[in-house]
């Protein structure tokens, strides 16, 4: 499996695409952190943007990636390899590249101006967050023949977990807001990596101070270690499930 | 070496094989023919597991091949269409391929160097012509000197120099008694290689001869007019 994932890995890190993605983070997280004199302030715009750009792009690029390798993922099968072992490689490969262009984009500003125990959670969560949405994009390829109408889906998804679903949340919150709702909504959050993460880092800083009294509830779970380890489990399982499933449909694919 | 008894495929609601069987044996060279959607590249993707039948069974060397993996290291694939990751260099796949195959005793290299693929080892995939490609695609298939080698279309793309060369090659293996199998269109150039023809049409399999029968039954010494041949005379006996 580790013969297929080293080239992988180096032919996307030279893709001109993940390029720019790199040098993007790069330069708006060092303006970011130049433009605010608090660097806990930098750190919570930058929060903002990556957690729009970093699903955005991991899950558009990993859909065109697999697509454009059709032709070379059936040489693969043609050789001596179990399927699940290309189907994981390819995984592997994307979520490992772009997790080394979110680290070299977002991890150098954040040790040279955050170095702390914030910085760390924000790197992992990144990562995590990068590998979930690979996985997800995955698992809407394997599902879709079409390249047009599969990168369509990706997109969708996007939109979905990042501004759709907030939309829908709050509209049952308004719908029922009668009703002691926090705690649910620990429950609710589970269902959108980028929400989750948005909520464990914050968490983390002194705004939540500001959030009131479901803000007090949030942290009352994700403060501790129990409730941090919880929702990172969960972020892997966003990951480990759409991996799961779409192994199980590609190793039954008609290539 | 290479046995299908009744499969059948269907995509939707075509059927792409209709209960084809088939027998190949080593030393042989197979020409698989037909017009486009009959049916040929979803058989050989059916040996090469690329296409699961809907039932059927495929045996290679007497062992099943459903759900086994191992027994494609003895076959070498050439496709129709070769794409490669962009970025990867010419090196990059030939080292990929060979530590895929893990350690081997003989590699066969002499394509690499006819095809003059030596030079431009350092070349990325994304700035090759497509008959480049093919060339990478033939040299990758001939690599590990395997016991059957199933070739999609090998001449599509080449020039005139490559596709004699690989020619001469295919000679050479079915001469080594390997088992060698070849989809192509251009019947004039399969008239030195093959020593049996298959017929395909509409996922059907019209008849499985050897190269001389044909010659015998149609008294035409081109394969291309021995086909033609038999393809008017079962027009003719489906009219009457």
């Amino acid at each position: 499996m580790r013969k297929i994932i080293k080239y992988v890995v180096s032919d996307i890190l030279q893709n001109r695409i993940v390029l720019v993605y790199t040098a993007f983070l790069l330069v708006t997280a060092f303006s970011v952190f130049s433009l605010e004199d608090n660097n806990s302030k930098g750190l919570l715009s930058l929060l903002n943007i990556t957690l729009l750009i970093v699903p955005l792009v991991s899950i558009i690029f990993s859909a065109i990636y697999i697509y454009n390798s059709a032709e070379f993922m059936e040489l693969l099968v043609s050789q001596p390899l179990k399927r699940k072992t290309i189907w994981l490689s390819l995984f592997t490969g994307l979520a490992v590249s772009l997790s080394i262009s979110f680290l070299i984009g977002i991890g150098i500003p954040i040790l040279l101006f955050q170095p702390n125990k914030i910085g760390l959670i924000m790197l992992g969560t990144g990562i995590l967050l990068t590998s979930a949405f690979v996985a997800v994009a995955m698992l809407a390829v394997v599902k879709t023949r079409d390249k047009a109408k599969g990168i369509g889906v990706a997109i969708l998804l996007w939109l979905y977990f990042s501004i759709l679903f907030d939309g829908i949340v709050l509209f049952m919150l308004f719908q029922f807001a009668d009703y002691p709702l926090e705690k649910a909504m620990i429950a609710v959050t589970a269902f959108n990596p980028i929400d989750l993460s948005r909520i464990l880092i914050l968490l983390q800083m002194d705004v939540s101070a500001m959030m009131g009294y479901t803000g007090a509830v949030f942290k009352d779970f994700f403060g501790t270690v129990t409730g941090m380890l919880t929702s990172m489990i969960v972020l892997l399982l966003w990951s480990a499930l759409p991996v799961w499933l779409s192994t199980r449909r590609f190793i039954k694919k008609d290539l | 070496m290479i046995t299908a008894s009744n499969i059948s495929k269907k995509f939707g609601k075509l059927k792409a094989l209709d209960d084809i069987s088939l027998t190949c044996n080593k030393g042989e060279c197979i020409a698989l023919i037909g017009p486009n959607g009959s049916g040929k590249t979803t058989l050989i993707k059916s040996i090469l597991g690329m296409v699961v039948p809907d039932s059927g069974t495929i045996k290679f060397n007497g062992a099943n091949i459903l759900h086994s993996w191992q027994y494609r290291s003895q076959i070498g694939y050439m496709p129709q269409i070769g794409r490669y990751p962009d970025n990867m260099s010419i090196g990059d796949v030939f080292d990929m391929m060979k530590d895929i195959r893990g350690p081997q005793n003989v590699l066969d290299e002499e394509l690499i160097h006819l095809f003059g693929l030596k030079e431009q080892m350092k070349k990325k995939m994304r700035t090759l012509s497509g008959g480049t490609r093919q060339k990478v695609s033939a040299a990758l298939a001939f690599l590990f000197d395997p016991e059957v080698l199933v070739l999609d279309e090998p001449t599509a793309g080449l020039d005139p120099v490559a596709s004699e060369m690989l020619k001469e090659k295919i000679i050479a293996q079915k001469r080594k008694g390997k088992l060698v199998m070849i989809t192509s269109h251009v019947l004039s150039e399969l008239d030195e290689l093959v020593t049996q023809v298959i017929y395909m049409q509409e996922g059907n399999l019209q008849f499985h001869k050897t190269i001389d029968e044909l010659h015998a039954e149609t008294g035409e010494n081109k394969l291309s007019k021995a086909i033609a041949n038999v393809m008017l005379k079962t027009s003719h006996e489906k009219n009457h």
